[in-house]
């Protein structure tokens, strides 16, 4: 099976170089007529200019937007308006949708959209955009989603009682928590793990879930946006030093040090505290938004390139970024909670399991 | 430099929005997942594996009773084998005494016949030899008696006699 996908992606890629050649010696008018083609298709608006700014369109791709954009572009977009909610200083709580900004062509009173957020042209006044964007749709499924899938295993296990074999979700869903409560909760924090277990499984599945959402075609980019991932880290900040014990915090403000380093260990310590989730973030955020970067720019390819010949080429690499995806959304899933349960576990252990547990932190990072 | 600066701004700059509405949501998630979900399915997970757990116990357990119970089998019939073999052991050695005792009484019983058998013959022989003797002393003294008759018969004959007898005495 292997071999086939191998010899697949090397003749994907080889025919598309060759047809590339072939397209660059052919005569000019083939290419024009392409070239044609592509701008009365997709691009309207963007054909006066000649080309498509794909700079723009990836970064669109993978910010957040009021509009959940399935296809087209201008006249014949496919897109669904989102509700806005805007809360002013002078004008208190807004509700509108956000068809009223005409993809952005037209203001609404003082407020521009200039994705991903709503802006004021008005200078005196401040506004704050909680509006239920493209990511906060996806993220409102993808809870809505998990409580479903959970609430009914749990109702799986209440129906066929625990003697019975699972079936049907729970038993694709029960290794993957066994795991997440044995290899990395138990594993990291130690004997307190059972605590710490229901909300590292919320943050495992919440990141897998997203994580797989996004990959899919109109998914959005909700792991790959940095204000997701900061929410998270906040909380395993949050919950690391509230669980921080005695030895977590000698270690902070009394480091195993001459008594002259301190005043340069105990602030390089104290920023530890915040680097440490701070990785965290940056981590997510970027390993799903450089995957998404990676795809549209290979489907990029072919507006670049303004020939279909490089498709294959395009396809096959796209393929091949996408199984890396699949194993990347996983991955960081794994990683994610896995650093939150070694944050948790070097903050309340005990003293002869800290070096250990810090020194596992440190390879990992 | 300054576009792409532009360009990257919004990505790594997070929206206020997206955090109020994760943080609720993260929030709500937490809880009602934690209520409703992880605490039957973490619940009934170790409720499982304990009860796996028992029963591989118990199972052990089991394995180990039967083991005794085996042994303690062995261990009846090792006895029931030794009371067996002691009582035919008895039963040989009554059976032998009781031959014996049998063979010693008929033994003696014979050899009293024996013996009364044989002072009986004795007694019949001498018995039977004092008659003859008596029959013979009576039969001799007839033969005497008719052998002198016949001798002394005539008394020629008595003369021949009384010089035989006399020859005798002359050699003296």
């Amino acid at each position: 099976m292997s071999k086939r996908t191998l010899f697949l992606t090397v003749f994907l890629i080889l025919s598309g170089l060759f047809s590339a050649k072939i397209s660059a010696s052919e005569p000019v008018e083939p290419e024009v007529s392409a070239h044609d083609s592509l701008k009365s298709g997709a691009a309207h608006h963007e054909a006066k200019e000649g080309k498509i700014d794909m700079t723009k369109l990836a970064f669109e791709h993978i910010l957040d937007s009021h509009y959940w954009h399935f296809w087209g572009e201008g006249e014949g977009t496919v897109a669904v308006a989102l509700p806005c909610i805007v809360y002013s200083n002078t004008k208190g709580l807004q509700f509108f949708s956000a068809s009223v900004f005409h993809h952005g062509h037209e203001a609404y009173g003082d407020y521009l959209l200039e994705e991903p957020n709503i802006v004021s042209n008005n200078p005196e006044e401040k506004i704050y955009d909680l509006s239920i964007t493209k990511n906060v749709v996806q993220l409102l499924l993808s809870s809505a989603l998990l409580l479903w899938i959970f609430i009914s295993i749990a109702k799986a296990y209440k129906n066929t009682g625990v003697t019975s074999a699972p079936t049907g979700k729970q038993s694709f869903f029960e290794p993957l928590i066994t795991f997440v409560r044995d290899d990395i909760a138990k594993t990291n924090i130690g004997s307190k793990s059972d605590r710490f277990v229901p909300y590292l499984l919320t943050v495992f599945f919440l990141i897998l879930i997203n994580n797989v959402l996004g990959m899919i075609p109109f998914g959005a980019n909700l792991t790959g946006n940095i204000a997701f991932t900061l929410v998270l880290s906040v909380f395993t900040l949050i919950l690391t030093n509230v669980n921080g014990n005695a030895n977590y915090w000698k270690h902070i403000l009394l480091p195993p040090v001459p008594k002259a380093l301190y005043i340069m260990m105990i602030p390089l310590e104290i920023i530890g505290i915040f680097t440490k989730p701070f990785a965290l973030m940056i981590r997510l955020f970027a390993n799903m938004t450089a995957g998404h970067m990676i795809v549209i720019s290979l489907i990029g390819l072919i507006f670049m390139f303004e020939t279909l010949l490089i498709s294959p080429v395009s396809v096959a690499f796209t393929l091949f970024i996408d199984i890396l995806e699949c194993l990347v959304a996983i991955l960081q899933a794994y990683i994610f909670t896995l650093l939150t349960s070694l944050f948790i576990g070097s903050a309340c252990a005990d003293h002869h399991e800290e070096g250990h547990s810090e020194s596992d932190a440190q390879e990992i990072l | 430099m300054n576009t792409l600066f532009i360009l990257i701004s919004p990505l790594v700059t997070p929206g206020i929005g997206l955090i109020f509405w994760t943080t609720l949501c993260f929030l709500l998630l937490i809880v009602l997942l934690g209520k409703y979900a992880w605490k039957p399915i973490l619940g009934a997970i170790k409720e499982r594996e304990e009860g796996i757990t028992k029963a591989l116990e118990s199972a052990e357990k089991a394995k180990l009773e039967m083991k005794e119970l085996v042994a303690g089998n062995e261990k009846i019939l090792e006895q029931a084998r030794a009371e067996r073999d002691a009582m035919l052991k008895k039963a040989r050695e009554t059976k032998d005494s009781i031959v014996n005792e049998a063979k010693a009484k008929s033994k003696t019983e014979a050899d009293r016949i024996l013996a009364s058998a044989r002072e009986q013959i004795t007694n019949e022989k001498n018995a039977a030899i004092t008659e003859l003797k008596n029959q013979v002393a009576t039969l001799s003294i007839e033969i005497a008696e008719k052998i002198l008759k016949s001798e002394l018969s005539s008394d020629e004959k008595q003369k021949q006699l009384v010089n035989t007898l006399m020859k005798d005495v002359n050699l003296n």
